[in-house]
């Protein structure tokens, strides 16, 4: 836990070791994603950083038919859409993340309050390549 | 009724606008000086240039779109008004209605006595994903589009909040884009001058000329349930969901209440105005309501000392079909969850109980961005003034309601306005 820090980036880096991180509020007790050395609740600089189980509920989504400039680089368009959605963590905290193996031809039939569990997704070519947060259903 | 939380009171003595819409043989200054003539010509007792003592101007990013910091002082010059103050305000899509309520309250606070808004954006220069990149921008671009949202994806996802929890259908949303394209159809200086069933026919003839096989849709509703005539962006908003790119311009004159007489006999009062911020949607306790426009609109209210019954017409921010409905709730015109079935049963069109957005909205009016929240106060000034011609909505109207939103809602300004004779 101690190789991550409250700097903003490092919310990849520790995804990048595929963890997903956030805040813990000393004070308060509030979570909060991704680590923040403010707690937005109670304003107290005194948080530490924790590690979520990476389980929670899909809260809201779409299916996106036009992506910006990354996106379409990483192979989606109108014939291909991805989702992507927010999603609400077991200990409270809202995350957003790319949604996968969800019917992305039906999106009607997504459901909001679908169990999910963290993955990640790799985007970018070689150089630039990052990893990014993901949700599937469990 | 005056406003009784600032020490002087604020009036609107002219307005203008350019035409909204795609013009590539124009930069955002030459908009600028179009809507300041409009604006000039208003002025029912004339004004002196000379007495105009600073520029608010509400931008979102004219670095972006014509690679142009610094704007404000380059557009007083062009309508040769320097050496007076200029500054450029930026809160994404909101700027036009934050520009207008900071050059409310410097005139409040006695430094200045007349002063310019103006809200000016030019972005179709641009291909459509540098556009898309250039507002991406205003969201949280370390948090929020690494995930893969767009702007349209934001709204999309509290579109589906909503649906889940009030049971509303996919239609409610298609009755936003009908309603507001027919009252577009009936303003010129939209960029959507037409109504569906104009864009409809438009698309039968096309497909006739090109010897392609004849749609045939038996309403509008059937037509924007059509995939092939109204394509998917973010489900469940597709393209006439949206409101389009456009370039634009429109300019207010605001002066102190006790020099409103001087310039006309029908000033508009801004007797109410509030704003308030919020942190990106993963935030928030709701998904399908804006806090930040709640948060505006209670300020608003309390200081105009009025309740959302007493709102005549409404200029809302219908960035996306969803976000009207859930303004109509959120600026408490609606209970929660009922905004949807207001805009199926045509309570929010022209001649309904809630008029919202008879100017044809962001939608069909058009909406670049920093020009937009100025934009829609030109429509109060044509109805409360009873000049809106065709689009005119009866009766005696006295407060008009603009509300405004930057991101999917990080900001919200809502102004209220008088007409006192």
């Amino acid at each position: 836990m101690t190789d991550y820090t409250m700097a903003s980036k490092d919310f990849y880096k520790a995804l990048n070791d595929s963890l997903l991180i956030g805040s813990k509020c000393k004070q308060c007790g509030a979570y909060t994603a991704p680590q923040r050395k403010i707690c937005p609740k109670c304003q107290s600089d005194q948080t530490e950083i924790i590690t979520f189980s990476g389980k929670g509920k899909l809260l809201a989504y779409t299916v996106i038919s036009v992506p910006p400039v990354k996106m379409a680089e990483a192979g989606y368009d109108g014939k291909n859409p991805y989702c992507v959605g927010i999603i609400a963590l077991d200990e409270g905290p809202r995350v957003s993340a790319q949604i996968l193996n969800v019917d992305v031809g039906h999106p009607e039939n997504i459901k909001i309050g679908t169990e999910m569990v963290m993955t990640t997704i790799t985007r970018g070519d070689e150089d630039q390549k990052s990893t990014y947060l993901a949700f599937q259903p469990e | 009724m005056t406003n009784s939380k600032w020490p002087r009171g604020v009036a609107v003595v002219g307005a203008g606008m350019s035409k909204f819409g795609s013009f590539p043989e124009k930069s955002s200054r030459d908009l600028f000086v179009e809507a300041y003539l409009e604006m000039k010509q208003s002025v029912d007792k004339g004004f002196d240039p000379k007495k105009v003592e600073a520029l608010y101007l509400g931008n979102f990013s004219s670095d972006q779109f014509e690679k142009q910091a610094h704007l404000a002082p380059i557009v007083a010059s062009w309508v040769g008004l320097s050496p007076i103050s200029t500054l450029r305000i930026e809160d994404a899509c909101a700027s036009g209605g934050v520009a207008l309520r900071q050059a409310a309250l410097a005139i409040a606070s006695g430094e200045y006595d007349v002063v310019l808004v103006g809200g000016l954006e030019k972005m179709t220069d641009l291909h459509i994903s540098q556009v898309t990149e250039a507002l991406a921008t205003a969201a949280d671009t370390q948090f929020e589009i690494p995930a893969g949202f767009t702007f349209p994806g934001f709204y999309a996802a509290m579109a589906t909040a909503y649906m889940a929890e009030f049971d509303a259908p996919i239609e409610a949303f298609y009755h936003v884009s009908i309603k507001n394209h027919q009252n577009g159809a009936l303003n010129n200086k939209a960029q959507f001058n037409q109504t569906i069933s104009d864009i409809m026919a438009a698309k039968k003839s096309k497909a006739i000329q090109k010897g392609r096989p004849v749609p045939e849709w038996a309403s509008e509703i059937e037509f924007l349930g059509d995939p092939k005539g109204n394509p998917n962006i973010a489900w469940p908003m597709a393209l006439f969901d949206c409101s389009p790119v456009s370039d634009g311009g429109a300019v207010v004159l605001l002066v102190a209440e006790h020099l409103a007489k001087e310039y006309t006999d029908t000033p508009l009062y801004l007797i109410g105005s509030g704003q308030a911020s919020d942190g990106a949607l993963t935030e928030r306790d709701t998904l399908s309501s804006i806090p930040a426009a709640q948060t505006a609109a209670k300020q608003a209210y309390e200081m105009a000392g009025l309740s959302p019954e007493d709102i005549d017409i409404a200029e809302v921010h219908d960035c996306f079909t969803i976000a009207e409905i859930m303004a109509s709730e959120d600026l408490g015109f609606f209970p929660r969850g009922e905004g949807w079935k207001a805009a199926i049963d045509g309570r929010t069109a022209r001649d309904g109980a809630r008029p919202i957005n008879t100017s044809g909205g962001l939608k069909a009016k058009g909406h670049p961005v920093g020009a937009s929240g100025v934009g829609q106060v030109i429509e109060i000034w044509k109805q409360l003034r009873g000049i809106a011609g065709e689009r005119q909505v009866g009766g005696d109207l006295r407060f008009g309601l603009a509300h405004n939103v930057g991101g999917s809602g990080q900001t919200c300004v809502v102004n209220i306005f008088e007409r006192r004779d």
